[in-house]
């Protein structure tokens, strides 16, 4: 097997395979740097799109220009005979009866059969010596459509005679679903909502719409596949998951799972982006096809068809309240836009049903949430599932609250927080910390910016503080601030009775008179610092100095995703419970060989530290380095969260979920009324985390979370079209992503309350400050304009009324 | 793809006159973005950057001529006094990085109408130094954009510079885009005050097919500040002063609905500039001709 380097002109590592040294202090709790920091920031870090090999060929994607069109036709001879093509592949061309993939459903063609669902639908492949001349082939391919009505909402989607996007269903929601267009269905029942209303000192409701947003990661999608002697291929790739990729890849190309070896290469970024499939099948089909090594890099414009987004959602919610300020009960819908195929719906779904009363108290719900199919662009995995559309729409209903009731909007938040103990609308209670109500008081307790900033400097305003920045649109004229105040709640790992485990293999040896630690996983490392934290535990645990955190490849165990705020939960626990067994084998070692020289070998609990064998006393028994002298201790085994349940499909009702993260935020904002620009001055954010491993780590998640739902607040949306269903901005230049010129200062309150069922009592980070963040921001404008705003997100015409 | 790399401004106009479809090239930042996305694919590419006096200005007595390869960076660098509301435009051309690559010619040759260097060249009126193998023509920047994307450049000709008269008074540029930095114009306003001739121009840009004047809302002002005085004065301008000139300017607006943008809002927020526009640059008239406090200063 020849392993791809990057090429010369792109010099670079990737960050595994890198050893750690370090302090025996780095262990967990220390801000241990990131082995991939300096690379990327200086811009040696080789990703996923850098890679070569010798003697390979270019892939290429022909994609739908429609959403919803019989394939009529697909010619590709004049394709083929291009100088350089190498092939030309179609439906027609694939290899097996599997020809299908999905997270859940097998409901995606690896190439559109028969018709086109959503534009940008891959229809077929080239292979060439030159990307050029790929991209030119496949312009050369003669697709004749004949185009079908499009559904592209609820209505349409559910209306007389409505044109279904999946005609045969055999999937396990289609027959508890309403239609053959709503993919699922969760409802969450308890209590009695119509009582409860009845007790209402005010009801208020509101509709609310939540647009498209895209992860925008900045690494598009990439790979590179190289067919094996034994006839498997071996498969270079960024993902967020290599063993859901090998399970979706290895029966489409024909091959047994262990002839489909798959290497993480460097990922730019993932955010929920990279849980389905993109290239990973093409590459491989081609490589069977030509026999040589095939890269595919997909540029900007195809990276917004090649993954799914955020699902755009519809919600309405009614709250009832009593005078004294506490919540009556709540009913909602939420539809969810899930496009033309399944990709993680279902489980969006889930979410979005059991987290729609948010972190508060409500004991009588009555909660449906919904996912269609419909022919827009699939819509799948991001950063918060389901739960971000559910805090939108419930923090609007919050200030709305308070304001009728003439409550301070945090107060009235207060009165109503969950706490430990709390049983959720599923019925499950939540046994861990659950400080809602303290985070408030720590966001509203730090002081404001302070005011008319722009002026600080003296003589005139300086632009950079207000609303439009340098494009200079105002100097203080028509700006108005506002404050406003989120929190939320979203569940760690995965739900719903999904049997989500991690596996991690140890190796402790002696390498040069010193004893160190080789840890093995399969998990992701895409940006967000498992790499630094898995050495870090192994040197907590194994009292070593040095670490060497292996490439992530399926020779070893399913990690499960990164995704779910997961991977230091599962993955890290996963390393812990390993060395915890690998200390064990080490002690035994130790005994056998030492055991005769002190009698504490038997009696004391014993600890590796520092390279040494200790009591729990502080005597040191031995170096590490004599115990493992001429032996090795080498074990890989799988960790579990504790079990989840399914959600009961007509009532909702099961203890579906592992673990709860919470995070609240103060926005700042200063609002140009009169030109309807934005400039969010500080978003101040506090966040549980449990166990912050790596508290620097933890900071830059809480930060790059909070941006990124800052963006959906003010600028982040794919636009589709709603007659044609086309994606009409598929480019950097007109969706948006905040710069650093609208990034505010975040000050971040870090509470670390333990769950005692979590390794390290930890909880996963990476969400919830992005659920928070975007109502933060909204109710803010709201607080400086007075307007009503229900859409996120936010755009100059709705604040001017143009 | 043939890549043409003429060493000399001869060559290049040679180059040209034999290729009349070959697109020039200098910074990249424009014709690079539409290679890269395929939406163009010429025959040939005219390579001007061994041209080094196409980087180079020339401030003269009266008017300033800015080779057309200036990048961004050193006007606002540079120019701040004799050219305050390019330097000002300059300010919001994308990136750094894109600003040490792009010049003034290049949003010329591509006459877009969100291009950031068109309002305040209209505001400020000059010419576009065009030459070809026939000689060299001064084509006034009024006349320059004749439509959509398209300017009033004879096939054979390369622009070379573009002459600028100095600022004799205040000049400003306002421009609206949905975040801080690195944004297309949803619509720009720039304003400049001709003090020596009495009179105001402005430039509007992104809010119709070409970059336009609002030329009602420029006689009316220097009608105004002319019948009362205003100029010898200083007094500060009456409300309904600004109010007209603002709606005339959104008037003078043609704008469309697209995913940047509503037309509507587009005309609001062009009034919106104008007005504030014309409060900056009054104030800071005022200040330098009649000593009373300055508009405020941009970082």
């Amino acid at each position: 097997m020849s392993t791809p380097w990057p090429r010369a002109s792109a010099p670079g590592r990737t960050p595994t395979g890198l050893t750690q040294g370090g302090r025996t202090g780095a262990g967990i709790g220390a801000s241990t740097l990131r082995p991939d920091g300096t690379l990327k920031a200086t811009g040696e870090f080789a990703y996923s799109s850098d890679m070569w090999h010798e003697d390979m060929l270019w892939g290429c994607t022909l994609r739908s220009t429609l959403a919803h069109a019989e394939i009529v036709s697909i010619d590709t001879s004049e394709a083929l005979a291009q100088p350089g093509v190498r092939a030309v592949l179609t439906y027609d061309d694939l290899p097996t009866e599997v020809k299908h993939y999905g997270l859940e459903i097998r409901d995606t063609p690896v190439l559109a059969h028969g018709k086109v669902r959503h534009h940008g639908e891959p229809v077929a492949l080239v292979a060439a010596d030159h990307p050029e001349s790929a991209r030119r082939a496949a312009a050369k391919i003669k697709v004749e459509y004949a185009e079908l009505p499009v559904v592209t909402d609820e209505a349409s989607a559910t209306a007389e005679g409505a044109p279904l996007v999946h005609e045969d269903r055999h999937d396990r929601h289609a027959h508890h679903v309403p239609h053959p267009n709503i993919l699922h269905r969760q409802p969450v029942i308890r209590g009695d909502a119509d009582a409860a209303a009845a007790r209402a000192d005010v009801i208020i409701s509101g509709e609310y719409v939540f647009g498209m947003q895209d992860q925008a990661f900045l690494g598009p999608e990439s790979g590179l596949a190289v067919p094996a002697e034994d006839g498997g291929v071996d498969l270079y790739i960024a993902t967020q998951w290599l063993h859901s990729d090998l399970r979706q890849i290895a029966p489409v190309l024909g091959l047994p799972e262990e002839k489909v070896r798959m290497t993480l290469s460097g990922v730019g970024g993932a955010f929920g982006g990279r849980e389905d499939l993109s290239m990973q099948i093409h590459a491989c089909l081609l490589a069977q096809r030509t026999g040589r090594p095939v890269k595919i890099v997909y540029n900007r414009f195809e990276s917004f068809f090649g993954h799914v987004h955020r699902h755009p959602a519809k919600l309405w919610y009614e709250h009832g309240a009593t005078r004294d300020g506490k919540l009556t009960h709540l009913r909602c819908r939420i539809v969810l836009d899930g496009g033309a195929y399944a990709s993680a719906s279902p489980a969006v779904v889930g979410n979005a049903a059991s987290l729609a009363a948010g972190p508060y108290v409500v004991d009588d719900v009555d909660i449906e949430a919904l996912a269609l199919y419909t022919n827009n662009p699939p819509c799948g995995a991001m950063r918060g599932f389901g739960a971000v559309q559910a805090c939108f729409a419930y923090e609007a209903q919050m200030d709305r609250l308070a304001a009728a009731l003439d409550l301070d909007p945090v107060e009235f938040r207060q009165r109503n927080a969950m706490e430990q103990g709390t049983i959720m609308p599923t019925g499950q209670p939540v046994d861990a910390p659950a400080p809602v109500a303290e985070l408030l008081r720590r966001v509203k307790a730090l002081p404001l910016p302070p005011e008319r900033q722009w002026l600080a400097a003296g003589a005139g305003a300086d632009v950079r503080a207000l609303p439009g920045g340098l494009s200079n649109t105002t100097h203080g004229e028509g700006v108005v601030r506002g404050v406003g105040y989120a929190v939320g709640i979203k569940n760690v790992g995965f739900s719903e009775g999904f049997d989500d485990y991690s596996t991690a293999r140890v190796r402790m040896e002696v390498v040069g008179g010193e004893a160190v630690a080789t840890v093995h996983t399969a998990m992701a490392e895409v940006g967000q610092g498992g790499v630094t934290v898995h050495a870090q535990i192994a040197r907590t645990e194994l009292g070593v100095r040095q670490v060497t955190i292996q490439p992530a490849d399926t020779r070893v165990g399913s990690a499960g995703s990164t995704s779910a705020s997961r991977q230091t939960y599962m993955t890290g626990g996963a390393v812990k419970n390993t060395c915890e067994a690998v200390r064990e084998r080490v002690l035994d070692i130790g005994r056998r060989k030492f055991g005769t020289y002190h009698p504490a070998w038997a009696t004391a609990e014993l600890l590796l530290e520092d390279g040494k064998v200790v009591t729990d006393g502080g005597e040191v028994l031995g170096e590490l380095a004599d115990v493992l002298e001429g032996e090795s201790v080498d074990l890989e085994l799988e960790f579990r969260h504790r079990p989840t349940e399914a959600f009961d499909l007509r009532t909702g009702q099961g203890n579906g979920h592992v673990q709860y993260s919470f995070a609240a935020h103060r926005a700042v904002v200063e609002v140009d009324t009169e030109l309807g620009l934005v400039k969010v001055v500080e978003l101040a954010v506090a966040q549980d985390v449990g166990k912050a491993l790596n508290p620097l780590s933890v900071i830059g998640q809480i930060q790059g979370g909070s941006t990124q739902g800052l963006g959906m607040a003010v600028m982040e949306e794919i636009l589709v079209d709603p007659v044609t269903a086309k994606v009409r901005n598929p480019s950097f230049t007109d969706y948006l992503i905040p710069t650093i010129l609208d990034t505010p200062t975040m000050p971040v309150d870090v509470l670390e309350l333990a769950d005692d069922a979590a390794p390290y009592g930890l909880r996963g980070v990476g969400e919830a400050p992005t659920l928070s963040s975007t109502p933060a921001v909204l109710a803010a404008i709201r607080d400086a304009t007075g307007l009503e705003l229900t859409r996120t997100p936010v755009r100059p015409e709705h604040l001017t009324g143009t | 793809m043939d890549f043409l790399r003429p060493a000399s401004w001869e060559e290049a106009l040679a180059a040209k006159a034999e290729h009349p479809t070959a697109v020039p090239i200098a910074g990249g930042t424009d014709v690079m973005v539409e290679i890269n996305f395929d939406h163009r694919r010429p025959a040939y590419l005219l390579d001007l950057n061994r041209i080094g006096d196409l980087a180079e200005w020339e401030v003269g007595e009266r008017t300033v001529r800015l080779g057309a390869s200036v990048p961004y960076t050193r006007i606002m660098e540079n120019l701040r006094t004799e050219l305050p509301g390019l330097a000002l435009a300059a300010h919001t051309v994308a990136s750094p990085q894109i600003r040490n690559r792009g010049g003034v010619g290049g949003n010329l040759g591509t006459a877009s109408p969100a291009g950031d260097a068109h309002p305040p060249l209209l505001a400020t009126g000059g010419a576009v130094e065009a030459e070809s193998v026939r000689g060299v023509r001064m084509i006034p920047v009024d006349d320059f954009y004749v439509g959509v994307k398209r300017n009033a450049l004879a096939p054979d000709e390369l622009i070379r510079a573009v002459h600028l008269p100095k600022a004799d008074g205040p000049q400003q540029f306002s421009k609206v885009g949905t975040r801080n930095a690195m944004v297309i114009a949803v619509c720009a306003f720039a304003l400049a005050l001709h003090p020596e001739t009495r009179t105001v121009r402005t430039g509007i840009g992104s809010a119709a097919p070409t970059p336009v004047r609002a030329r009602a809302a420029e006689e009316f002002l220097t009608a105004a500040l002319a019948d009362g005085g205003f100029w010898e004065s200083g007094h500060p301008l009456p409300p309904s002063v600004a109010r007209q000139f603002a709606q005339l300017a959104a008037g003078a607006c043609n704008p469309i609905d697209d995913v940047r943008g509503s037309a509507r809002y587009r005309r609001h927020a062009v009034g919106v500039m104008a007005r504030r526009t014309l409060g900056w640059t009054w104030e800071s008239y005022r200040g330098r001709a009649h000593g009373s406090q300055g508009g405020a200063q941009c970082a």
